[in-house]
């Protein structure tokens, strides 16, 4: 079976079409005077979902997620959660938490009594309270902070501790502003797949705003890639990644060598795009622009390849160029190849060896070529 | 470590002469046992003592603290609503006006301040005495207050409001179990000041007082009219000593919170 991205998903309720929906946005707009944060927005997220909202800082994410949180209301359309319009409801009745990005920590409360707040908010009996707040403590690991203050933590421990918080309700949906983005990079990596193990283990609808699309591809089951105040694409993060739907997408998730051509012969899926950059490319795809027509081909570095000799059928999806530029990454190579048309692409090759028997040099001419799967038409 | 020229000895020692050689006198001079305040004649306590059988000072000093914590209180209660208002509801309508007229009173002259209130309390019938003092002193030192609770708001991270009321805390719990806690080491510095303001005004007093409500500045003005005696002096001296350990108390747990913080924090990052 074919899959894109090397992934095959157990959970995936988006595709059922009966599958009802645990939260939907449905036409929401946000002003904020003349700006408009959020415009005319609809979007599903299903329970047991973890969900990322993914943007450039301003692109209305974070409104989206305040809306959800109660802190925000929207100008127009309605918020649904588990079949209840909530647009009005205030954030202290709202059955859903928030971790914030700043941890918002009570300052002037113990690690514990930071945990219990919510819990006393409801009257929860003391004992109760107790217990679960020692429950929450070993969730985090943090069982013998109990009594500190948030400055005596460190930045790792402090994140914790608003995450015990936020969970402690038992919400039935965690809200998560750019949870990991005051944590060093190695931290981080650890706390993504331990965040993806607490929702698989709990069982909790997770919706995430970050900025960062690694920690999005990494974490979510889907993304939605938004731009002023519109999602672009929603898709799980192979379909985003390998099959972009706009030129947006493609540029801002990954790396993209962006070939711009006329549409030279269509049919029968797939299509001659004879691009400007010395490829003619000819490729699948499902329902490709008509012929005379301007599009855009996509394609990742790492399906580009560099070789010294001629492909087999150097008439199409193939040019010549020389090195520019070789970048070694350590686990990769990035060549960047001045095409003949004076285009620079760049093509990533995985060091899956340790010695190379004469490696390609500066300045050598090579071939730059892919294969007819390799890559996604782009309509303008 | 920088050296001490002669230069920076005499511009000390110049310094501190002239702002504190008056109060050394009178400190020295309310030790002494002639009645004439500047002619030295032995050392005696004897002025404390007759200080505590003045009945009329004694009264004053009592009115005074009444005053004072009164007026201190309900000002720190005002003062910090109106800087929640000045700093959370930044769009209203007049809100410019508004902050303009709330910090009027800190650049009024007293005199200015005293005579309105005077002319309010006679053309409202309210008899002058100890409400009117009290009034008056919540209505210019209130200003006081909210100048330093709005600094403090100013820096205020918001989000931990919206993490309890995300947790179930509605606004009025959330303003006594977060905010409040939060700026309360403001808000009592607050109090402090406008506690001081009402101690030693004696300008607004003299206006708004009447009769069985002199406050201790007025009394000792009074008494100074008619010739300084030994007994002003050991009054003065109490104050002093008071406001003395007031300020090293202060500033002492200051410091021991400061030192405390920076061992915690260093102790985080030792044990991350």
């Amino acid at each position: 079976m074919k899959s894109l991205g090397n992934i095959r998903r157990s959970f995936a309720p988006w595709t059922d079409p009966d599958a009802k929906p645990f939260i939907t946005f449905r036409n929401v707009t946000k002003r904020f005077g003349d700006f408009t944060a959020v415009d005319d927005l609809t979007l599903d997220i299903y329970h047991r979902e973890f969900f990322a909202l993914l943007g450039a800082s301003g692109c209305g994410k974070s409104t989206l997620l305040r809306m959800l949180a109660g802190f925000e209301r929207p100008t127009s359309g309605e918020i649904i959660l588990d079949g209840q319009d909530i647009a009005g409801i205030p954030p202290y009745r709202r059955p859903v938490n928030m971790m914030f990005q700043s941890y918002a920590l009570f300052p002037h409360m113990t690690v514990e009594s930071n945990i219990g707040f919510g819990l006393r908010q409801d009257g929860m009996p003391k004992a109760e309270i107790a217990e679960r707040v020692a429950q929450m403590l070993k969730l985090v690991k943090l069982e013998q902070f109990a009594k500190r203050k948030p400055h005596q933590l460190s930045g790792g421990q402090r994140q914790r501790v608003a995450l015990a918080r936020s969970l402690a309700k038992r919400p039935k949906v965690l809200l998560l502003d750019e949870p990991l983005g005051a944590l060093d990079k190695k931290l981080r990596e650890e706390t993504q797949f331990e965040l993806m193990d607490l929702q698989q283990e709990l069982g909790l609808t997770f919706v995430v705003v970050t900025h960062d699309q690694e920690e999005a591809m990494t974490m979510a089951d889907r993304i939605a890639v938004m731009s002023h105040g519109k999602v672009i694409q929603v898709a799980t993060p192979a379909e985003i990644y390998e099959a972009p739907n706009s030129r947006f997408v493609a540029d801002f998730i990954g790396d993209v060598n962006i070939l711009d051509g006329t549409v030279s012969a269509s049919g029968n899926g797939k299509i001659e795009l004879a691009a400007r950059d010395g490829f003619t490319v000819r490729t699948v795809t499902g329902n490709g622009p008509a012929t005379g027509s301007a599009a855009g081909f996509a394609i990742r570095p790492e399906k580009l390849k560099v070789t010294r000799a001629a492909p087999a059928d150097a008439s199409v999806n193939a040019a010549q160029g020389e090195i520019w530029d070789i970048g070694y990454l350590g686990d990769m190579t990035v060549f960047h190849v001045k095409l003949d048309s004076g285009k620079v692409v760049k093509a990533s090759m995985l060091n899956a060896q340790r010695e190379v028997e004469d490696p390609i040099a500066y300045d050598e001419r090579v071939w730059v070529s892919f294969g007819e799967t390799a890559g996604v038409v782009l309509k303008d | 470590m920088q050296t001490w020229s002669r230069f920076n000895i005499a511009s000390v020692v110049l310094g501190f002469a002239f702002l504190y050689l008056p109060i050394v006198l009178l400190v020295v001079f309310s030790f002494n046992e002639s009645k004439l305040v500047t002619v030295w004649a032995g050392f005696s306590t004897k002025w404390y003592a007759s200080l505590f059988r003045n009945q009329g000072l004694i009264d004053a000093a009592w009115v005074t603290i009444r005053v004072a914590l009164l007026a201190a209180s309900v000002a720190t209660v005002l003062g910090t609503m109106a800087a929640l208002a000045l700093t959370r509801y930044t769009r209203f309508r007049g809100r410019l006006l508004f902050s303009g007229m709330v910090y009027a009173p800190l650049v009024m002259p007293e005199v200015i301040t005293g005579l309105s209130l005077l002319l309010l309390f006679v053309a409202i019938g309210f008899d002058r005495g100890f409400w009117t003092v009290t009034l008056a002193h919540i209505t210019f030192s209130m200003c006081f207050v909210t100048v330093v609770v709005q600094s403090r708001l100013l820096s205020f991270d918001r989000s931990i409001e919206e993490a309890a009321m995300d947790l179930g805390a509605t606004p009025v719990r959330t303003f006594f179990e977060v905010t409040l806690p939060v700026i309360a080491p403001a808000v009592l510095s607050g109090w402090m000041l406008a506690l001081t303001l009402s101690l030693d005004d004696l300008v607004i007093a003299s206006f708004t007082s009447g009769p069985g409500a002199t406050t201790l500045p007025m009394k000792i003005y009074s008494q100074v009219r008619l010739g300084v005696t030994p007994e002003i002096n050991a009054a003065c001296t109490i104050l002093i000593g008071l406001v003395a350990v007031g300020v090293l108390v202060a500033s002492i747990l200051t410091k021991r919170r400061e030192v405390q913080r920076l061992r915690d924090e260093q102790a985080a990052f030792a044990g991350r």
